[in-house]
């Protein structure tokens, strides 16, 4: 039924298996739209937020999926001001992600302040002395340049693409991208960091506050190179789950492997950054400030030293010996593991710096405070995950997201077909083979 | 934030903070300005010379 709107040489499902595809994931996203409205109507008293945790589980679930969301400026600074030409097989889903997990954050953002009507508050009556207005800046603009990075995929949607217009209005996109993309390293470069500065520079939470470089502390620094290490990995991750679901090749291999050894190289001088960073703050911030590193990780029932080893250990050092090695990028589990570990090491990280520093207990008369968010914190929190897998489905299914898919997955077509959905693109005819067993 | 908001302070904060906002705003502007237009005159011209 809705065979002409599919891209030429790919294959798809049946439209009643997406639609029942789509309904499944769309009863969870209804059900987060609930506690959303339950959120905006009665207000943030829906929360488990008290007075120690005025950042709480959103504000992770932000600060998360803007850092695997770094996937998209990374990958875009490597295809557009860098050159290589072999990331042209996952760019578009790159953008795709970042352009998921940009348009989440803000959507989290939206429910976070509460009063959405007054979003705009922070454009007009900017706080210039806060590292947060720099952050909403920068997010707000870099989510105009994913919009603008994705428009021109939709626009290549077979009947858009009929139109002259539209058609010619995505080969201009295109041919100007580096600009929009080097506007978008610009961007994510400072927010990233803003993000890390915000706990950088609180000087009352030894658990977060660092020395640093005038008004930007290590941590600035660190966000930044923790969302290009770490993204790529979820770009990657997504891409294989996406494969795996559709049991499909959908990206060429020296794409995946070049992307994945730059990001395993990101991750080891990420983490041995993060190592000394460490060890100072450990041995000569927080002391200064009264404090051990053991007041940090002790008598308390969740954040014992295992988290610090975890983060560093397991889901850094870890990741990065895997993903530089040839052979451990060539093994597709090791791969698994690698990405894996990555994204999870960097929303552990985002975990500490926003959770534990509330946790910490920094006056005498403080004790540890541990939260657990409600079920609308919750149900609001998988609701952009939800948003994600439709989008995902939705662009699959009826955008040439993968444009090696068609040379990676040749079908043969019948003659009947040939008119339908399956139609080659002229200059891939001679490239088609007859399809395996 | 414009300066003529009654907000408006003419010190290095506001001019570095809301001058990157506009200067990201306008080359994002400039740029899509400039893809439209180009588009509509070749849609006009009938050019079709491109494949991507």
């Amino acid at each position: 039924m809705d065979s002409a709107l599919i891209p030429r040489g790919v294959k798809r499902c049946s439209l009643w298996q997406f639609l029942l595809f789509i309904s499944v994931v769309g009863a969870v996203l209804l059900w987060g739209v609930y506690a959303m409205l339950l959120c905006w109507i009665k207000g943030l008293n829906q929360t488990n937020m008290n007075d120690y945790y005025g950042f709480a589980i959103w504000i992770w679930a932000d600060l998360a999926v803007i850092a695997v969301g770094g996937g998209a400026f990374f990958t875009g600074l490597l295809r557009y001001i860098f050159g290589k030409d072999e990331l042209k097989s996952i760019i578009n889903y790159a953008v795709l992600i970042g352009f998921i997990c940009y348009s989440s954050a803000l959507l989290i953002l939206a429910y976070d302040i509460g009063q959405p009507l007054r979003g705009w508050f922070i454009f007009w009556h900017a706080n210039v002395h806060s590292m947060l207005t720099e952050v909403a800046f920068c997010l707000s603009c870099y989510f105009g340049v994913l919009t603008i990075e994705f428009i021109p995929l939709i626009l290549e949607n077979r009947q858009i693409d009929r139109v002259p217009f539209f058609h010619h209005l995505s080969h201009n996109m295109h041919e100007i991208m580096a600009v929009f993309a080097a506007t978008g390293v610009f961007l994510s470069f400072f927010h990233q960091g803003s993000l890390g500065g915000v706990a950088g520079v609180l000087f009352g939470r030894p658990f977060a506050f660092r020395e640093g470089i005038l008004i930007w502390p290590w941590t600035f620094f660190l966000f930044t190179w923790s969302a290009a290490a770490c993204g790529p990995c979820f770009t990657i991750l997504i891409t294989k789950i996406t494969e795996t679901v559709t049991r499909k090749k959908l990206v060429k291999d020296s794409a995946i492997e070049l992307l994945a050894k730059i990001s395993g190289w990101m991750i080891l001088t990420y983490i041995i950054a993060k190592t000394i960073d460490t060890w100072y703050w450990a041995t000569v911030t927080a002391p200064s400030l009264g404090q051990t590193l053991m007041d940090f990780y002790s008598n308390n029932p969740l954040y014992g030293i295992w988290i610090l080893f975890a983060e560093i250990v397991i889901c850094g050092f870890v990741p990065a010996a895997i993903l530089i090695t040839k052979k451990g990028r060539k093994n597709s589990v090791a791969l698994w593991i690698a990405v894996i570990l990555a994204v999870v090491g960097v929303c552990i990280n985002r975990w500490v710096m926003v959770l534990q520093v509330m946790a910490v207990p920094v006056m005498s008369f403080d004790y540890w405070a541990m939260y657990f968010p409600s079920w609308q914190e919750i149900a609001t929190t998988i609701l952009p995950v939800a948003y994600g897998i439709i989008l995902v489905g939705l662009a699959h299914r009826y955008l040439p997201v993968f444009p090696d898919e068609s040379e990676l997955n040749p079908i043969e077509t019948l003659p009947a077909e040939e008119e339908e959905t399956v139609e080659p693109p002229v200059d891939l005819e001679q490239e088609l083979k007859p399809a395996g067993a | 934030m414009f300066p003529f908001s009654f907000e408006w302070i003419w010190d290095m904060d506001h001019v570095v903070f809301m001058g990157g906002l506009w200067y990201a705003l306008t080359i994002l502007g400039i740029g899509m300005t400039y893809c439209i237009i180009k588009a509509a005159i070749d849609a006009c011209r009938g050019n079709d010379e491109h494949h991507h």
